[in-house]
């Protein structure tokens, strides 16, 4: 049996197992995100899909759809919270966006144009952080690195390697690389794996191909950040949909 | 003369920039003589006048990498009504940025001293050179700005419309197609 819930007063259909991001993806409506993937396990880490459910904040990634569920989502209050959150990622990090392989392609600075961030508003921490170039075919640089967590999760749970993971905690998380060195290049992740191509910045790249895509003509250049999320639900969706049709 | 409508003063300067924003600024072209219908220029590197004056708009290009810069700065923000920061390095410290996460001396020493095409190897000491800071910062962290125009440079249309916006009494906005932070 279908059951709904209502997001924005939209109704919208769920199956069991769905959670409210995985509904509201399916039916088309948007709820801004950054660590979550529909081809991965929900992480729950970047906040920036909290919605109200029933009164209550939750993110929406990782809370089960339940009958009824009256769900707020695209409202002022929560999108400035949101905007809040980019700008806190931003400034915790080294994003120099003009000096960036990836801009243009980041959804970080998707999130930023989507939510209207006009400045980042805090003080920039500016922390010292590494970038490692020991892999042949990929760069990895931990400046822009926003801790989603889907490189660790498609390393374990795609290509079958752990070539990541997040070390220590709080202010002081960070990936960290499983082999004895803790150098890319002594791992065994390859330019193929689904681990090198998930990053939603630029921490990690793919050498040589940097620019074969000009700045002005690339992803966001052409689309929105809601238009790439709802078609990268799509790709994972089965031909019938997910209530079958 | 009473009667003549008073134009709108601007002045701009480039603190820890490239001059690209101010470049920028002149792509708007032919613009340029309706802009000049509205407005007058104080200090900016396009008149050559030293101090700012009291002004109605403030254009800050770059970041705050000395002491100079900050005393500049401070001087626009005493002096406009509105004060935009223009551009990438004013709003992040964008590229000049880079500088801080190397020590200040690490890095004199690497540019005037170990770099192999450098003669005389000293570090500049004369007394007229403004003192650099430990880190470059963006200029909201050291006064109050007012709005920011991100891009690197922004580019001549977003120039046009924010200053079209600001100078006719509209809340400046600049949508998603003009909003870009490189």
């Amino acid at each position: 049996m279908i059951s709904t819930i209502t997001i924005d007063g939209k109704t919208v259909p769920f199956t069991e197992e769905q959670t409210i991001m995985d509904a509201a993806l399916a039916a088309g409506v948007y709820i801004p995100h950054l660590c979550h993937n529909p081809e991965f396990k929900p992480h729950g880490s970047c906040k920036l899909c909290v919605v109200e459910a029933n009164g209550r904040n939750v993110t929406s990634c990782t809370m089960p759809a339940s009958p009824g569920m009256v769900v707020v989502n695209d409202t002022p209050e929560l999108n400035e919270d949101r905007k809040a959150l980019v700008q806190m990622l931003f400034v915790e990090g080294n994003h120099i966006c003009p000096a960036c392989e990836a801009t243009g392609n980041c959804q970080l600075q998707a999130a930023g144009y989507y939510l209207h961030m006009q400045s980042p508003h805090f003080m920039h921490f500016y922390p010292p952080r590494r970038v490692d170039a020991s892999h042949p075919d990929i760069f990895l640089d931990l400046n822009r690195c926003i801790l989603c967590e889907l490189c660790v999760r498609a390393s374990r749970d795609i290509d079958k390697k752990s070539v990541f993971g997040i070390s220590s905690r709080g202010i002081d998380s960070h990936l960290v690389v499983n082999s004895e060195s803790g150098r890319l290049g002594d791992t065994s992740m390859a330019v193929t794996d689904k681990a090198a191509h998930v990053c939603p910045t630029g921490a990690i790249l793919i050498k040589r191909k940097g620019y074969t895509v000009p700045m002005g003509k690339r992803l966001f250049d052409q689309k929105t950040l809601p238009e790439f999320h709802l078609e990268q639900q799509k790709r994972v969706e089965p031909e019938d949909g997910p209530d079958g049709g | 003369m009473a009667d003549e409508k008073r134009k709108i003063r601007i002045a701009t300067c480039s603190l820890a920039g490239c001059f690209g924003c101010h470049t920028s600024m002149l792509d708007i072209d032919e613009r340029l003589f309706d802009l000049l219908e509205m407005v007058e220029f104080d200090r900016t590197p396009f008149t050559d006048i030293k101090h700012c004056g009291p002004c109605d708009i403030g254009i800050v290009e770059g970041g705050v990498s000395n002491a100079e810069n900050a005393h500049v700065l401070k001087e626009f923000r005493e002096n406009c009504k509105v004060l935009v920061a223009i551009g990438s390095c004013a709003i992040t410290g964008n590229v000049p940025a880079l500088r801080n996460n190397i020590d200040l001396w690490d890095c004199f020493q690497e540019v005037y001293l170990y770099d192999p095409g450098t003669e005389g190897k000293q570090i500049p000491n004369d007394p007229e050179l403004p003192l650099p800071f430990d880190k470059v910062y963006p200029i909201y962290e050291v006064v109050k700005v007012d709005y920011f125009l991100h891009g690197c440079p922004p580019p001549a249309n977003a120039i046009w419309k924010f200053l079209t916006d600001l100078i006719q009494g509209r809340q400046p906005e600049t949508g998603h197609e003009l909003l870009r932070y490189d």
